[in-house]
């Protein structure tokens, strides 16, 4: 009788539990550690012996806390300066399926460690490595490639386009 | 053991004064006497109410029926007691409403205007002044002149924080997108520990400030040491440190006036050796704590915005170098 009373409550308390690592915060992050593969593969077309096509899993892609502090991050390091909230300004949209130099986790860490020609600054000395991490994933939220229970539902500030967490999932062309 | 914590307390205390129960200026004043007379009408009432409680409990009662509970003489008693309770709430009210007026009437006109931006977890301080060359930045120490009011600007750029330092006025929220105003004279020169009074998140307890209130002549020349850009670098090892500081993450964030480090995520470093803490008045800014700080804030203010930096051990001694040469 008793158990009987309990076992919503139980159910919504198990289903709680579920959820716990989808916001683990974690404050001392590795610094200097997680860099990706020297080789990433940036367009189709390359001489020599043909590099694989790598799929990496990013160590934020599940974590909602960090999706949102990279979401934050993007506006703090001014990335919406060019890429604006997405759609593209001076820079290219970050919310379509078009990747200039590869969708890949491990594609979009170097484009922001190295910079990339006509625009793109490198960040690499400027930035430690997690904030990159965080950033990728978001990044890689604007365009739906993420759970949509990981990435951000709403902004602070008002907004022309869905949260991330509505976004269509565009499959990236390359 | 306690002794010594006592102590401890009260030499803190003495160095940075937060109390409510020492005023030093006119709208402090005003809301001490009012904690004064609640804390005596009250008090007075509560032992009174307790002796008639004692009184009733001591006297034998009598055996009795309950019909001879309406006699004239219970009834005078009711009245009474009813009368002088209205009476005395009356007079508590109009005693707060009065003191609410007091304290914002204070008179702003030739008085400093200091913007206060809240951050977690920290005060951005600005100081506005009609010559665009002489508005001046700082964080979390706020220099006063006594005897002049102050006009404090509160805004928030995040959550909802609440600037307090009581020995000053009362709390008064920063709220994110909307500004409030808080007008206050300091009267006694001193320093004055303020707190952030509303929950911000994760370092709450870690966001303090400090208003330093001190003769004009004194903070015209703290005035005029603020205005100017940062110290350059002389020895070789303060122009390495500069070079470590533009070349780091620490460009990403903070303001040095004079060179390149123009962001305004974190707090103003061009003069940061003129100030007594770091971190919001988590630890006392010596060599020492601003490398352990720099390293890896996260082990001493959890949570907070700045990232670990990894430098090497040559490299984070230049960079100290070079700030500590920040006066």
């Amino acid at each position: 009788m008793f158990l009987r009373f309990l076992r919503p409550y139980l159910i919504v308390a198990l289903v709680g539990t579920c959820a716990c690592e989808r916001e683990q915060r974690q404050f001392n992050e590795p610094t200097a550690a997680s860099a990706p593969v020297q080789s990433v593969r940036l367009t189709p077309q390359q001489p020599g012996p043909q590099l694989p096509e790598i799929a990496t899993d990013a160590p934020y892609a599940e974590n909602a806390y960090a999706v949102n502090e990279g979401k934050k991050l993007y506006s703090s390091y001014n990335c919406e300066g060019c890429h604006f909230m997405g759609g593209g300004g001076m820079g290219p949209a970050l919310m379509d399926d078009r990747w200039i130099y590869g969708s890949d986790p491990a594609n979009i860490f170097q484009t922001i460690v190295q910079g990339r020609p006509n625009g793109m600054p490198s960040f690499g000395s400027k930035i430690p490595r997690y904030q990159i991490w965080q950033l990728v994933s978001y990044v890689r939220s604007m365009s739906g490639l993420l759970k949509s229970d990981v990435a951000p539902s709403r902004s602070d500030s008002m907004h022309a386009r869905a949260p991330e967490a509505m976004m269509k999932q565009e499959i990236p062309k390359q | 053991m306690r002794l010594g914590a006592a102590i401890m307390v009260t030499m803190t205390a003495s160095a940075a004064d937060q109390s409510v129960l020492r005023p030093s200026g006119p709208q402090a004043a005003h809301i001490h006497w009012l904690w004064d007379v609640m804390l005596w009408t009250t008090g007075v009432i509560y032992v009174v109410v307790l002796l008639v409680l004692f009184a009733g409990v001591w006297r034998r009662r009598k055996a009795t029926d309950p019909t001879t509970m309406t006699d004239a003489k219970l009834e005078k008693y009711v009245i009474a007691s009813v009368v002088a309770s209205t009476v005395i709430f009356f007079a508590l009210l109009i005693a707060s409403v009065a003191v609410g007026k007091a304290t914002s009437d204070l008179d702003a006109r030739n008085g400093l205007i200091v913007n206060v931006t809240g951050y977690q977890w920290w005060w951005r301080v600005e100081y506005v002044h009609p010559e665009p060359a002489q508005y001046i930045t700082t964080a979390n120490e706020i220099h006063i002149p006594v005897g002049r009011p102050v006009t404090f600007v509160l805004t928030s750029s995040d959550v909802i924080h609440s600037f307090w330092a009581p020995n000053l006025h009362g709390k008064r929220d920063l709220l994110p997108n909307q500004k409030n105003s808080l007008v206050l004279r300091a009267d006694k020169p001193g320093v004055y520990r303020g707190q952030c009074a509303e929950f911000c998140g994760l370092q709450h307890a870690k966001m303090a400030f400090a208003i330093i209130a001190e003769p004009q002549e004194k903070f015209d020349a703290w005035y005029a040491n603020q205005v100017k850009p940062a110290a350059e670098p002389v020895t070789e090892e303060q122009v390495k440190g500069r070079d470590v500081f533009l070349s780091h993450a620490c460009v990403m964030c903070h303001t040095i006036r004079g060179t390149q480090a123009n962001a305004r995520l974190g707090p103003d470093l061009t003069h940061i050796k003129s100030r007594a803490t770091i971190a919001a008045g988590t630890l006392p800014n010596e060599k020492g704590h601003l490398g352990g700080w720099i390293s890896n804030p996260q082990s001493i203010k959890q949570g907070v915005r700045m990232p670990p930096n990894p430098l090497m051990p040559d490299e984070l001694n230049a960079l100290l170098g070079y700030l500590e040469s920040l006066k």
